[in-house]
């Protein structure tokens, strides 16, 4: 049994990052070896062996959830060897396991996230004159979510000079690598799902309503040589080819 | 052979009858008699068995014996014995039933949960299907597996859309290909569904359940396409077919998963469900929400929204009020609603008790309203070329849908506050025919005035108001508004409809009303109505497109309308029906006309008005007979006019009704059928007549019998089945004969003997060839009968009509190798034995037969023997011939049945005669092809003669003839 954390640099920042490639060598989380069966003949027909294994880190390492990003993969494996006499090719076959983690707190109480988008909020707009009116508000009834819940709110397009093309919330990971001396962050999206499709209706409340992954997602870590976070962009798309994003940090938990 | 003289025996009729009669026995009330009527009496018995008691509970009054079959049965007959039986197996069995069996028994439950009287998606189907069509291309476009989009290829430009789609068909629905299918027409594209349906079904079975899942989200993926816009809602039914499939699927799959070791429940809970089952439950679930676009991320999970019933209690409670807000987010107005109206069939099928997502639903949509006549739609209708009032149709299966679902079995209230709801919005017509379509007729009709007011309020420029006159007449049409309104609103509806202006458009909704005023006005109104149809459809000849429609307002006015003195006096009934110009149409209308009024017609009737109308329909249906019409279609005209021509009777104005049969020959000349009809009616006529004059006819009446026997002679001619002909002829002759009028007899039966020779050799029965032999035999038998009564024609000679038709019977060349000939001859020995009699054993009142007009003159008596003679020995001729040529068979029975007519008519006390008997009786048995059965019974029959007073002669014969066994 075996329990990985490997890390892995975007091509983006390699060259920057060379320097301190130790630094992103896999971590071992865990490893153990144990001999299910004495060596010896094993009848025909179907044979079961139980085996049980207690999940003892290594060192002061902690198990972290099973997670598969871009960039980082925690990932744990279960891989049976059998070896043969001579003549045999030994036999081998590898199997992941997930390992989600006891929760972490009693409870969250939510806290509502009011957001109102107009031309004004935007950032990063290189012609404030041209764009368009529009005031959309909304809120998501939680930035610190459970990962087993879905990730719930409203939006409400109050109005708008130019029709929407389409509303969508985009889940995005945020994959930090490094240590101390510096570190690399990416930004990956991990699901895009539209929430409202056309010209909708005006003053209507849309739901906002996203199931988080599973394997994709995993509560919130952060640990001293990488950190995984999540963000979730609710974007809004007018008629245009305008694109509006509003973003919202998450933080995940398991209760 | 010698010549032999015939010499027939004399006869006392009366002292024979005398002896012939049985014995009379009465038969006391009370007692077994086979022929007295069966009367069940017992019919509560069964269900008395059938709830344990044993008493039964007989309410016979009478002494009859049980009906034979019913005690048998003691009590229970087997069929309901089995009913009963099965009705408690049943559980038993369905324990042991396959899968599939219960998935099918399942549905029906579900469905008894909604109630028989809700009407389901599948009817509505065909409907919006035939209703929703469009001449213009279509186009599929599929993208199996990536979300990349339309793939900009350059080089496609240049390549041309034939070949490039023809390319693209190549690839098969693999990971990442693009099918982009253009130029369909409507069928193509229902095909490429249906196509679409099957793979769907396929990769399933094959167990490529990702690429199912991939079909089933492209397909959902085609409804947020609104090009094409006019075939939307057929588009929708199409795909949403292809959900239910995939529906179905993943159910039945995951349900199988925990019916392994024995099936689950109908009324499973979660508990039930195993875990690798909630497993794959939750994966299909997570697969799906992360389904990029909302659409087919709608569609799919609804779906599925029956699977929710494996992972917990409360699940589907929670998804629908979630999906009803996600639809919030479709900026289409047209394909919200369509989403709505699926979400709620989905809801009703899966949780019919969760009423209120369905009437979210409905708010949701009324809060969207103003979204129809927005902005984009007008682009859209702009770009597309659609009318308003046609885009907004588009929208009526939907609504109509989700009102039907929220309306059924939903307490007044709740309607009322709809309807409250609906008169808000300002455009309402669409929601309001939604409203009157949906809702319980009943309470429709109950407020048949304030819609009519609300209807009134509309605004012009949207929704037809025709159609909403439709969806009301339909309303009303099964339910009955307050009495002391109808008029008023017949009159409020009436004056729109009349304003239509489009003749489509006005005969489609003046149909529905046609039903409401039958049904609870009278011919007045109802002739308004008709000639306000006219007055629409004359011009232009708009009638021709709308026949199907017109048609339908006959067969509603038939419906309510059965005394056809009232539907005839309605004046602009006929000219209703002249508007029927296409042959075939006007014929099925006409004869439509017909089954109703032979079904309902119970009296015979005289009234002008029927007559001629009746007359004229007929007429119409009677000429539309050519060569190229099928021998059925004949047939069945033929009938209906039958049944016209017998509900007509003037009662004593017999000449009034010879003249109408007159007419009637000279209107249906074409369909013999009928003819011969007209001929029997003629005949009865004259014996009408007699019984009337109690068999003496005054001046008038002679010769008003003699007319009718004048148009049976000349009608007769034109039919061209020769035995129908030779029938009538006959029977002519004898109703001539009854009514004394002599020379028409002859002339009736001499015609008969003339057409004899015509006669073919075999015939068509039934569409099969047969030989015609037998009925000819028939025939000349029943005419030989006849031929006692006939007085002999004073300038012909004697037996003039006797002589006639044997030498035609000599004449006709009967098949070879039959006997036929002999027969008729020894069939005509018994005719010539009773007429050499003094008193015939039958006659016609007021005629003299030939007993009185020559009144036993030995001539006549040497006549008739000569004759005999000459039959005798043509037969014994045939019967030396047939013995040449190996037809013993046939001799032995020809000889024995001539020993039969010795035997009763000839007299036996002459010698050569009784040694002729013995000698035709061996020869009979010669060969041993006589049933010994039969020879025993003669022999005992001779013996028991000879016991008769003055037959002791035959005691001699019997002594000589010896049975076969014996010897």
């Amino acid at each position: 049994m075996e329990g990985v954390v490997n890390l892995q640099l975007s091509s983006k920042s390699v060259g920057v990052f060379e320097a301190f490639y130790n630094s992103v060598k896999p971590i071992q989380l865990i490893s153990s070896n144990i001999e299910v069966a004495k060596a010896g003949k094993i009848p025909g027909g179907k044979t079961e062996i139980p085996f049980e294994f207690p999940l003892h880190t290594k060192g002061n390492k902690v198990l972290y959830e099973t997670y598969h990003g871009v960039f980082v993969n925690i990932q744990y494996s279960l891989r049976c060897d059998m070896r043969r006499s001579l003549l045999a090719k030994d036999l081998s076959r590898n199997c992941e396991f997930i390992v989600h983690c006891q929760p972490q707190k009693a409870k969250v109480a939510p806290t509502p996230v009011n957001f109102t988008i107009t031309p004004d909020t935007l950032e990063n707009t290189r012609e404030r004159s041209l764009l368009p009116k529009f005031l959309i508000r909304g809120h998501l009834d939680a930035t610190h979510c459970v990962i087993s819940q879905p990730l719930t709110g409203e939006v409400v397009l109050e109005n708008s000079d130019v029709p929407i093309k389409s509303i969508e919330l985009q889940l995005v990971r945020v994959e930090t690598c490094g240590c101390a001396e510096g570190y690399a962050r990416d930004a990956t999206e991990i699901q895009n799902i539209q929430i409202a499709e056309g010209d909708v209706c005006h003053g209507l409340s849309i739901p906002i309503y996203m199931v988080f992954p599973r394997l994709f997602t995993c509560p919130t870590l952060e640990t001293t040589n990488f950190k995984v976070e999540f963000e979730v962009n609710v974007v809004i798309v007018l008629h245009d080819d305008h694109l509006i994003t509003e973003n919202f940090p998450l933080k995940l938990c398991r209760v | 052979m010698q010549s032999l003289q015939m010499r027939s025996r004399g006869r006392n009729y009366e002292a024979e009858l005398q002896r012939c009669r049985p014995e009379v026995a009465l038969v006391e009330f009370g007692d077994y008699h086979p022929l007295k009527p069966i009367m069940v009496t017992d019919t509560k018995t069964r269900h008395g068995a059938r709830k344990g008691s044993t008493s039964s509970s007989s309410s016979s009054s009478s002494s009859v014996p049980p009906d034979p079959l019913s005690s048998m049965l003691d009590g229970t007959d087997p069929l309901s014995m089995f009913a009963a039986a099965s009705a408690s197996e049943t559980p038993a069995i369905s324990r042991s039933a396959s899968a599939g069996d219960l998935g099918r028994k399942r549905k029906e439950k579900e469905e008894e949960a909604v109630g028989a009287d809700f009407e389901p998606w599948s009817s509505k189907r065909g409907e919006i299907l035939a209703r929703f069509t469009t001449t213009e291309k279509l186009s599929i476009n599929l993208f199996m597996g990536s979300d990349r989009g339309k793939a900009p290829s350059p080089g496609s430009s240049a390549v041309s859309e034939k070949v490039r789609t023809r390319l693209e068909e190549l690839d098969d629905l693999e990971e990442g290909s693009q099918r982009e299918l253009l130029n369909l027409s409507q069928q193509d594209y229902a095909n490429r569904i249906e196509e679409l349906n099957q793979s769907l079904k396929e990769a399933w079975a094959s167990d490529q359940k990702v690429k199912a899942l991939k079909i089933v989200i492209q397909c959902s993926k085609l409804l947020s396409d609104t090009s094409v816009i006019q075939f939307y809602p057929s588009k929708f039914v199409l795909i949403t077919d292809i959900l239910d499939t995939f529906g179905q699927l993943v159910y039945d799959r995951i349900w199988s998963m925990c019916s392994d070791p024995r099936p689950l429940p109908d009324s499973f809970t979660v508990d039930d469900v195993n875990d690798t089952a909630k497993e794959t439950c939750l994966n299909w679930f997570f697969k799906i929400a992360s389904i990029r676009e909302l659409l087919p991320r709608l569609y799919v999970e609804a779906a599925i929204l029956k699977c929710n019933r494996f992972l917990n209690k409360s699940g589907i409670q929670e998804t629908l009020p979630r999906l009803t807000a996600m639809i919030k987010g479709i900026g289409d107005p047209l394909v919200a609603a369509y989403t709505r109206a699926y979400l709620c069939r989905v809801g009703v099928e899966v949780a019919p008790h969760l009423k209120d997502s369905l009437n979210q639903n409905f708010f949701d949509l009324l809060g969207t309203f103003r979204q129809i006549g927005g902005e984009s739609v007008r682009k859209q209708l702009a770009l597309q070329r659609v009318e308003a009032p046609e885009y907004l149709t588009l929208y009526s299966p939907a609504i109509s849908w989700i009102l039907q679902c929220i309306a059924y079995r939903a307490p007044e209230p709740l309607l009322t506050e709809m309807m409250e709801r609906c008169k808000k919005l300002g455009n309402n017509a669409l929601l309001l025919n939604s409203v009157m379509r949906a809702f319980r007729p009943e309470f429709v009709a109950d407020r048949a005035t304030d819609f009519i007011g609300m209807i009134k309020d509309c605004d012009e420029a949207g929704f037809p108001k025709h159609l909403l006159f439709g969806s009301l007449g339909r309303s009303l049409a099964c339910a009955d508004p307050p009495e002391s309104e109808r008029l008023t609103i017949l009159n409020e509806a009436w004056k729109v409809i009349t304003k239509v202006r489009s003749p489509r458009d006005y005969v489609n909704c003046a149909e529905i009303w046609v039903e409401f005023t039958c049904r609870h006005f009278t011919k007045r109104e109802v002739n308004t109505i008709l000639a306000d149809i006219i007055k629409h459809m004359t011009p232009d000849r708009a009638f021709e497109d709308a026949y199907s429609q017109l048609q339908s307002v006959i067969r509603k006015i038939l419906t309510y309308f059965h005394d056809f003195s009232v539907l005839f006096s309605m004046e602009r009934f006929l000219p209703f029906l002249d508007m029927f110009q296409k042959d075939s149409v006007r014929v099925e209308v006409c004869r439509s006309i017909m089954e109703i009024f032979i079904k309902h017609q119970l009296d015979l009737t005289r009234d002008p008005v029927i007559l001629n109308a009746m007359l004229h329909i007929c007429k119409t249906m009677h000429d539309s007979v050519n060569a190229l019409t099928l021998e059925d279609e004949r047939r069945s005209l033929a009938l209906l006019i039958i049944g016209f021509i017998r509900m007509v009777s003037f009662g004593r104005d017999f000449e009034q009704q010879l003249s109408f049969c007159v007419e009637a020959r000279a209107t249906f000349c074409n369909l013999e059928p009928v003819l011969v009809q007209l001929i029997h009616t003629v005949n009865q006529l004259a014996m009408e007549t007699r019984r009337v004059m109690r068999g003496s006819h005054s001046r008038k009446t002679a010769a008003f019998v003699r007319a009718c026997a004048a148009y049976s002679f000349i009608t007769i001619p034109s039919l061209s089945s020769i035995f129908s002909r030779l029938s009538l002829y006959l029977l002519s002759g004898q109703v001539a004969l009854a009514n004394q009028c002599l020379s028409q007899a002859d002339a009736f039966l001499k015609a008969a003997v003339s057409i004899l020779p015509e006669v073919p050799r075999s015939i068509s029965v039934e569409g099969k060839l047969r030989s015609s032999e037998s009925f000819l035999l028939d025939f000349t038998n029943n005419f030989l009968a006849m031929l006692l009564v006939v007085p002999d024609h004073p300038e012909h000679g004697v037996l003039y009509l006797v002589r006639g038709l044997l030498n035609m019977v000599q004449d006709y060349t009967w098949e070879d190798n039959s006997d036929a000939k002999v027969r008729v001859y020894v069939s005509a020995l018994p005719l010539l034995a009773a007429m050499g009699q003094e008193t015939y054993v039958y006659s016609v009142p007021k005629v003299d037969s030939n007993e009185t007009l020559y009144g036993g003159d030995p001539k006549f008596l040497s006549e008739i023997n000569k004759l005999c003679e000459t039959l005798i020995g043509q037969i014994l001729d045939h019967l030396k011939v047939l013995g040449r040529d190996e037809g013993t068979r046939r001799q032995g029975a020809l000889a024995f049945s001539l020993f039969g007519v010795l035997l009763a008519h000839g007299d036996l006390r002459n010698n050569k005669l009784s040694q002729l008997a013995v000698n035709l009786w061996n020869l009979s048995h010669k060969h041993g092809h006589c049933e010994p059965r039969v020879s025993v019974r003669t022999l005992e029959f001779v013996k028991h003669q000879a016991q008769q007073p003055d037959m002791s002669h035959l005691s001699d014969t019997v002594q000589r003839l010896t049975l076969q066994s014996r010897t």
